[in-house]
């Protein structure tokens, strides 16, 4: 099973804005882009127009584990607000 | 008591998780003016466990609130398995200890259980805010006095208690602590399987209500720290795997947790265990492995943390912990707070009593006796060389060819001698002596 298929099976509510933003200047110069992979949900990727670093945050599980390895600051990181984001129901 | 600014309580809690729940609750039983604020719909809506929960310490903190909780099975059977490439070794225990009431421990799903939870809190008289999120603290001369949620809402308190979770945003506001290092934290993913209670129980040779919890190391985390866990609910197996961020970030060639979790899912150790099970949830957490060397401040200044927020978790190899943690915090700050308020002295000096109690039980000496488990499995040689030994060895003495077949103890001194008897494993073996 894929990872989307996981997400897919998950229920989020979903908001218009992101509840993590990425500043594009920290990313085009950071080699290790540990994001791509440490997410659990897979939700980074790199634009392939742009070269730009984004993020899918509406499939977002709110561990935190981009937060602890993007040691090079590049997230403006917060939880989805208030009533927004993963409901989990098993948990 | 309202002011100009806003609304003012006595106590406001940052997070319906067990810590801050527990909290809650011990606050409204003693009438003090308490809001527990939560940002996801419902308590236990962010929250998520392995999980199995000890119930000696929840009894001992909250006695008789746990008696009708919607916990899933007493766990009867631990396992530990050692997963080597193409083999695995398992050691079981059946203990009719854990047969005994009241139970030793179960597994839990905690967003059915903290729901409750909040709903026990509730009938204690504290008030549960869902839907909202705490973005900031409120500071005066130094001094936390509340928080402040989105553009315009705030809430003053005497105290606020962070209960906010792993990243505790609350605590890194108020000064608490510094950046998180990746080395001391672990990214867990878990999926929750349906199956039946019928092929549960036959699967893990389980008796009704009884529960299995099942922990493996070695290859299935490709050299990385790390594990897997797994534990049957009442009708649904919670199987996930742990890895060092750390680990994860530097491993080469690179590798995603969801991709190992396919691997551990396709071994043949698991997929029979979860044939024609129905995955229905996917879940992600990060758990604190730093222990007592990775700890925030736990107090200040109309302040305090507890659960993972303070870093409250213990990985001790063959158990892992962090929900009666997060219990016993809950209820030594709330008690702390009650002993404020007598002389309305919230000042650090004073929830410094917090930190006392906490040091003065199984929290902090815990923590305190396992606070090397991080140096010692920081060595890939316990997730590769280890399990690898201890299955080949096994294997040449279950192996029966149309070869002669040496004695079993010449057997197990050569590969004893062969593979355990040098440098390395010697080192190994005094490192483990720490904890």
């Amino acid at each position: 099973m894929n990872v989307e298929t996981k997400l897919g099976l998950d229920v989020f509510k979903i908001d218009k804005e992101p509840h993590i933003i990425i500043d594009q200047e920290i990313c085009k110069s950071c080699d290790d882009k540990f994001c791509l992979y440490v997410c659990p949900a897979k939700l980074y990727t790199v634009n392939r127009e742009t070269g730009d670093m984004e993020i899918e945050c509406s499939g977002c599980l709110e561990c935190g584990t981009c937060r602890i390895a993007c040691i090079h600051g590049a997230l403006n990181w917060n939880y989805a607000r208030g009533g927004f984001g993963i409901q989990y129901r098993f948990g | 008591m309202t002011d100009a600014d806003g609304e003012k309580v006595e106590v406001v809690v940052v997070g319906a998780g067990l810590a801050g729940l527990s909290a809650a609750y011990v606050l409204g039983q003693a009438g003090v003016d308490t809001v527990v604020v939560e940002r996801g719909d419902y308590p236990g809506a962010k929250n998520v466990t392995g999980g199995r929960v000890y119930m000696h310490p929840l009894r001992h903190y909250l006695p008789d609130l746990w008696n009708d909780a919607p916990l899933e099975r007493y766990v009867t059977r631990e396992t530990l398995t050692m997963i080597a490439d193409g083999a695995s070794t398992a050691i079981t225990l059946d203990s009719d200890r854990f047969r005994e009431e009241p139970h030793h421990s179960y597994t839990i799903l905690r967003s059915n259980f903290d729901r409750w939870l909040g709903d026990k809190v509730a009938e204690a008289g504290a008030f549960v805010l869902p839907k909202y999120r705490a973005d900031d603290v409120l500071m005066e001369d130094g001094r936390v006095v509340g928080i402040v949620m989105g553009e315009e809402d705030e809430i003053r308190a005497d105290v606020v208690v962070a209960a906010d979770g792993v990243l505790s945003l609350v605590a890194e506001k108020a000064g608490l602590r510094q950046a998180q290092q990746a080395k001391h934290f672990a990214v867990s993913a878990k999926e929750v399987i349906e199956l039946p209670a019928k092929s549960i129980e036959e699967r893990f040779n389980l008796g009704p209500g009884e529960g299995a919890a099942q922990l493996y190391f070695g290859a299935l985390t490709k050299g990385m720290l790390g594990g897997g866990f797994l534990y049957t609910n009442k009708e649904s197996i919670s199987l996930g795997l742990v890895v060092g961020i750390e680990s994860l970030m530097e491993r080469e060639p690179k590798i995603e947790v969801h991709e190992i979790l396919e691997d551990f899912k396709a071994r043949p150790e698991i997929r029979n265990l979860i044939a024609d099970g129905e995955t229905v949830e996917y879940s992600a957490h990060v758990i604190p492995e730093g222990g007592i060397n990775a700890m925030p401040k736990l107090y200040s200044d109309g302040i305090v943390v507890v659960g993972e927020a303070a870093g409250l978790g213990l990985n001790m190899l063959l158990t892992v912990r962090g929900m009666e943690f997060a219990v016993a915090s809950g209820v030594m700050a709330a008690e702390a707070i009650k002993k404020a308020r007598e002389t309305s002295d919230y000042s650090a000096a004073s929830l410094a009593q917090y930190q006392e109690s906490l040091s003065d039980t199984f929290v902090l000496k815990d923590l305190q006796t396992f606070r090397s488990v991080l140096d010692v499995m920081e060595n890939p040689r316990l997730f590769n060389f280890y399990p690898q030994a201890v299955c080949d060895i096994f294997t040449k003495l279950m192996w029966i060819d149309e070869n002669p077949k040496p004695k079993i103890s010449s057997t197990v001194i050569r590969e004893v001698l062969g593979k355990f008897l040098n440098w390395s494993t010697v080192k190994d073996g005094l490192r483990m002596l720490r904890i």
